[in-house]
């Protein structure tokens, strides 16, 4: 029998200090595939523990009070989750869609392998952010340490502050846009003229980030194509 | 993997917990380095001409008086030793060098975990929880402290393979990490007259660093030493008589996190140790980068 729409809570709150991360996960996985159940909730004391809103499927918002450990919102499909701290290693790692938004600053490998969706670092990333990403879009409001992007495939990844050494080293078809300054550029990665299509593109992932800063001032980087065998026939698929 | 934590006390209330806190912080990285656990707490320097000893024996039933009375015999006063689990710490009215040198030479038997004025390293195989209660961390008063947690790679389970390793007088290393080049590192420290009691990655970077001490390096210097003569992953921390300092290698594959509040100052490999502290979550917290010596000392703070 359907559950009325009145019997569920709005909102759920759940405490970490009294909850598992499993337990809590597993609550979350239950709502994949639209199954009923309350569409936010609310993550207190996370205490920089691991794997934290991991594998959802499900268009639910996650609000996490406080500091995430690895991985958090990892492999995310649909659901918004919204990090009030900073976060460690791999946030949003795989993320095939939805949002991971982390108000404070991350660490190394933000983003890294995404396949879709956005991630919002409203700090700094560290080091390696977006490295190996294939289609996630990454909007980072302060800096990137260095050798981000590495071997990025598709997607953006567009950096307010500046960036570190060995930018999109070994890049695909990723597109980098940067404000500030670039330590270094890798292999193979060089800087691009801004046209009006990648204009409009940096404007519209500052829109979505929910972040002021003017297109016109980014510069685009991208892959020299030399390292890879990129055939010109294939250009459209990418 | 292997943990590692870091507290430095900027307040008397957490100089009095320092012991609680620590040991709270090395329980979180469990996970990190379940196969042995050290600390290097400092804290009652000894009075002046003095000097303080940690030793280790393999034996339960070490006969401590034995050794008190020896390096009475040698050097005149020295307090009755503060035994903990398998280590006993001495207070001796020598020179710390010759004291040690001492113990070296008249029982090999035992090991010197540290030697200096205000240092003591316990070190010991099984869980960080095991370790915190045989060891009694939670009694520990003191200034700051490191302390690790260990899943080893590079050399053997042992008490000696465990960490902090000491670098000298006052001094202390703890590392999350692995060296490629150690062997003949270690040769060619060996050849400069730095003894090695282990086969341990960790003790070879102990003794560059005593080495380049020695040579007449500041700490900094000798630390920067390491981004050229070290080949390998590592965040290391190095506890001084003053306090600590942190460098992870340009690569940076090994994580760290520092924070800082009015009370103190942490680091540890994750949030998670910090996240136990009190006013955790007011902390201004963030990533040390690749390559950088940072360093907080009593006078710096």
């Amino acid at each position: 029998m359907a559950v009325a729409p009145t019997e569920i809570a709005e909102l759920e709150v759940v405490d970490l200090e009294t909850t598992s991360v499993r337990e809590l996960n597993q609550r979350l996985h239950d709502l994949a595939g639209g199954a009923p159940g309350p569409r936010r909730f609310r993550i207190l004391n996370p205490s920089g523990a691991h794997a934290l809103a991991c594998g959802l499927d499900a268009e639910i918002e996650v609000e996490i009070e406080g500091h995430v450990g690895y991985y958090c919102a990892g492999m995310n499909k649909l659901a918004t989750v919204r990090v009030h701290g900073n976060a460690s290693t791999g946030i949003a790692e795989n993320l095939m869609s939805g949002r991971v938004v982390v108000e404070g600053n991350a660490s190394q490998s933000a983003g890294a392998t995404g396949r879709g969706g956005l991630l919002v670092v409203r700090g700094d990333a560290s080091s390696r952010c977006g490295i190996s990403m294939k289609g996630i879009d990454i909007v980072v409001g302060g800096s990137v340490g260095h050798m981000s992007a590495f071997m990025a495939q598709t997607g953006c990844l567009v950096v307010c502050g500046d960036a570190g050494d060995a930018l999109g080293d070994s890049i695909y078809e990723a597109r980098l846009y940067v404000r500030g300054s670039v330590a270094g550029l890798g292999a193979d990665c060089v800087e691009k003229e801004m046209r009006e299509e990648h204009f409009t593109q940096v404007a519209g992932l500052l829109e979505a980030a929910g972040i002021d800063a003017g297109a016109g001032e980014f510069r685009r980087y991208g892959s020299a194509r030399q390292l890879y065998n990129f055939k010109i026939d294939n250009a459209g698929a990418y | 993997m292997c943990g590692i934590v870091g507290l430095f006390a900027k307040s008397p209330e957490v100089e009095e917990h320092l012991g609680e806190h620590l040991a709270a912080m090395l329980v979180q990285m469990s996970s990190r380095g379940p196969d042995s656990a050290g600390v290097a707490v400092y804290r009652d320097p000894a009075p002046s001409g003095w000097s303080k000893l940690t030793l280790y024996s393999a034996n339960p039933r070490e006969h401590w008086g034995a050794v008190l009375d020896g390096l009475r015999d040698a050097f005149g006063e020295c307090d009755e030793p503060s035994i903990r689990a398998s280590h006993a710490v001495l207070v001796v009215e020598a020179d710390a060098a010759e004291a040690d040198g001492w113990v070296r030479a008249n029982r090999p038997d035992l090991r010197v975990m540290s030697a200096g004025e205000i240092i003591e390293i316990y070190k010991e195989t099984g869980l960080p929880e095991e370790f915190a209660a045989a060891f009694d961390l939670e009694d520990f008063r003191g200034t700051h402290a490191l302390g690790h947690t260990r899943m080893a790679t590079e050399s053997r389970v042992t008490t000696e393979g465990s960490h902090p390793f000491s670098t000298g007088l006052d001094l202390c290393l703890v590392h999350n990490g692995s060296l490629s080049n150690h062997n003949r590192l270690r040769q060619n420290l060996r050849r400069e007259g730095i003894d090695f009691q282990t086969e341990n990655d960790t003790e070879v970077a102990a003794g560059y660093l005593a080495w380049r001490l020695r040579e007449g390096a500041t700490l900094e210097q000798a630390l920067e030493g390491c981004l050229t003569d070290l080949d390998g992953f590592y965040t290391f921390a190095v506890g001084t008589a003053e306090g600590f300092a942190v460098l992870r290698d340009p690569i940076a594959c090994k994580p760290a996190v520092l924070a800082e509040t009015d009370d103190w100052v942490a680091m540890s490999s994750e949030w998670r140790s910090i996240a136990v502290l009190p006013g955790a979550a007011e902390a201004r917290a963030w990533e040390p980068e690749p390559g950088v010596v940072y360093v907080w000392e009593k006078a710096k703070v």
